[in-house]
């Protein structure tokens, strides 16, 4: 398989090369459909990260390329998670999901003449993620855990071949978590999407990931890529499974030495 | 929107009567001279007397407020856009609007007059002067409050920065700007009554310099009431027009029904 997220020497510092280094020398690539989790000590450059491949920055040394283009401008082909979901309050969550069509060609230019397809697409979108029915609601009747959902549901509306989530469930309690957990767990089953997770939680990346890719603190760069050989369809009790914590605990052993 | 009890609904009126009641008693129970505060029955009285002049003057002092606070609006959302959408512009016109914002509008009025003359257009103009800021300040800021993620979602997607302005800046933006109408209407029609009461020969501010001349306190005292009345009809016209405008906002008061 071929790299789809390649970062090769990434260097990128904030404020321009003399400024604070936020990557150094950072190496990572993901294969097309892979499950890619990125760990690491909270300010290791995780989002920086996440900037870069999606083209939002641009390092001052080393390459980034997606899809086998080298990253230039913003990519398009991502679709975006952040901790808060980031919804818009004064539309509906139909209207919330419809947002990035709005944007994104060649939806944008459709988007009057195919209104009832996308409304079609994104109401089974909703339905996949166990929101059948909620999108006439606004998203503050929503729980935290159905806003969540949206937002993942509002990154995967274009259909994106690439999902780049940043700490998409940090905010949620552990139950509602777990229950998340599953939901993109299926999405990335059934789409063969090449997703990138960012997070802090360990059990997250081993539950979810092919490969755990461990960043170092600041300057961030890999210190560690661990495969994660749990067979897939993988269900919640697995990881009460002693395969699971052993790899728990080995990548959390990474973490107290990359925080040294 | 939000009934809540009778109780609720009655307190407004209510206080207003008692503090009417309380100023007729005082005034009766201490002999105050009416030349120096006239009771409420007196004020009545000179409603009544004068009710041509006071209407009249009453409807210029409306229109001259009313067309400067449009011109606020106008400008206030122009100038707002264009600083949340600049960090430079934002940069460079901050400290020029704060320094045009302290200047008192009662100064500038003499130089109104010079260019215009007495009257209608000053009279618009220091309206519109003392009253776009709020606006601009409200605009600016709900711009300069999206959050950061939204934009990175959006940006990454290939939008432009007007895409970000009208689908996000802008909408969010509403809130801030419907409130800060309710204070731009209060202080345009200040401006309009400062500037009648220098240089013009008609509006309510004219009115009651009048009045002070002819020493007819009551009539003095009618004409702040009308001020007062006409204030709290355009504040709450604002206000009603604010809710209607962004009931999504307003999610607290859905909340208690």
């Amino acid at each position: 398989m071929s790299a789809f997220v390649a970062l090769d020497g990434v260097s990128h510092a904030y404020g321009g090369a003399g400024g604070t280094l936020a990557v150094e020398d950072l190496s990572l690539s993901v294969a097309e459909g892979e499950f890619a989790a990125v760990v690491g000590p909270s300010g290791c450059g995780k989002s920086t990260l996440m900037k870069l491949a999606t083209g939002l920055q641009f390092p001052f040394k080393g390459e980034v390329a997606v899809a086998g283009q080298q990253v230039t401008q913003p990519v398009k082909i991502a679709g975006m998670a952040f901790q808060a979901p980031t919804l818009l309050p004064w539309r509906t969550t139909l209207e919330n999901l419809l947002l990035p069509l709005e944007i994104v060609e060649p939806h944008r230019s459709q988007l009057r003449r195919r209104k009832a397809d996308y409304v079609a697409r994104a109401e089974a979108l909703l339905a996949s993620v166990g929101l059948d029915g909620q999108g006439v609601k606004y998203p503050w009747e929503l729980s935290g855990g159905m806003q969540q959902r949206t937002s993942l549901c509002r990154a995967l509306i274009h259909e994106p071949q690439l999902l780049m989530l940043d700490e998409p469930f940090g905010a949620l309690d552990a139950f509602t978590r777990e229950e998340l957990w599953g939901v993109i767990r299926d999405l990335h089953a059934a789409r063969k999407i090449t997703v990138v997770l960012v997070t802090h939680d360990l059990r997250e990346a081993v539950f979810l990931a092919d490969r755990v890719f461990v960043m170092s603190a600041r300057p961030g760069r890999v210190l560690v890529e661990r495969k994660i050989d749990i067979p897939r369809p993988r269900d919640l009790e697995v990881t009460f499974t002693s395969q699971f914590t052993d790899l728990v605990h080995e990548l959390r052993g990474h973490i107290v030495r990359a925080r040294q | 929107m939000n009934s809540g009890s009778l109780g609720v609904r009655l307190a407004p009126w209510l206080f207003t009567v008692v503090m009417f009641v309380l100023w007729e008693a005082i005034v009766r129970l201490f002999n105050i001279p009416t030349f120096f505060l006239p009771p409420p029955t007196a004020i009545a009285q000179a409603f009544v007397d004068f009710w041509p002049a006071i209407y009249r003057n009453s409807v210029f002092t409306l229109s001259t407020t009313m067309i400067g606070f449009a011109m606020a609006v106008g400008f206030g959302l122009f100038l707002g856009l264009v600083v949340g959408w600049s960090r430079t512009i934002y940069a460079g016109l901050y400290p020029l609007m704060i320094g045009f914002n302290a200047i008192p509008k009662v100064a500038v009025v003499p130089i109104l007059v010079l260019w215009f003359g007495i009257g209608f257009i000053p009279a618009v103009l220091t309206a519109f002067l003392i009253s776009f800021f709020p606006i601009v300040v409200n605009v600016a800021t709900g711009l300069a409050t999206i959050e950061p993620e939204l934009e990175d979602v959006l940006k990454a997607l290939g939008a432009s920065k007007l895409d970000i302005m009208r689908k996000v800046g802008i909408p969010r933006t509403l809130p801030y700007f419907f409130g800060s109408l309710k204070v731009a209407i209060t202080l345009a029609f200040v401006g309009s009554v400062i500037s009648e009461s220098i240089a013009s020969n008609y509006g309510i501010g004219n009115l009651m310099l009048q009045a002070q001349a002819q020493f007819q306190v009551p009539l003095i005292f009618a004409g702040l009431v009308a001020l007062a009345i006409e204030g709290i009809v355009m504040y709450w016209a604002m206000a009603v027009l604010e809710a209607r405008m962004t009931k999504w906002a307003q999610r607290s008061g859905f909340a208690q029904n």
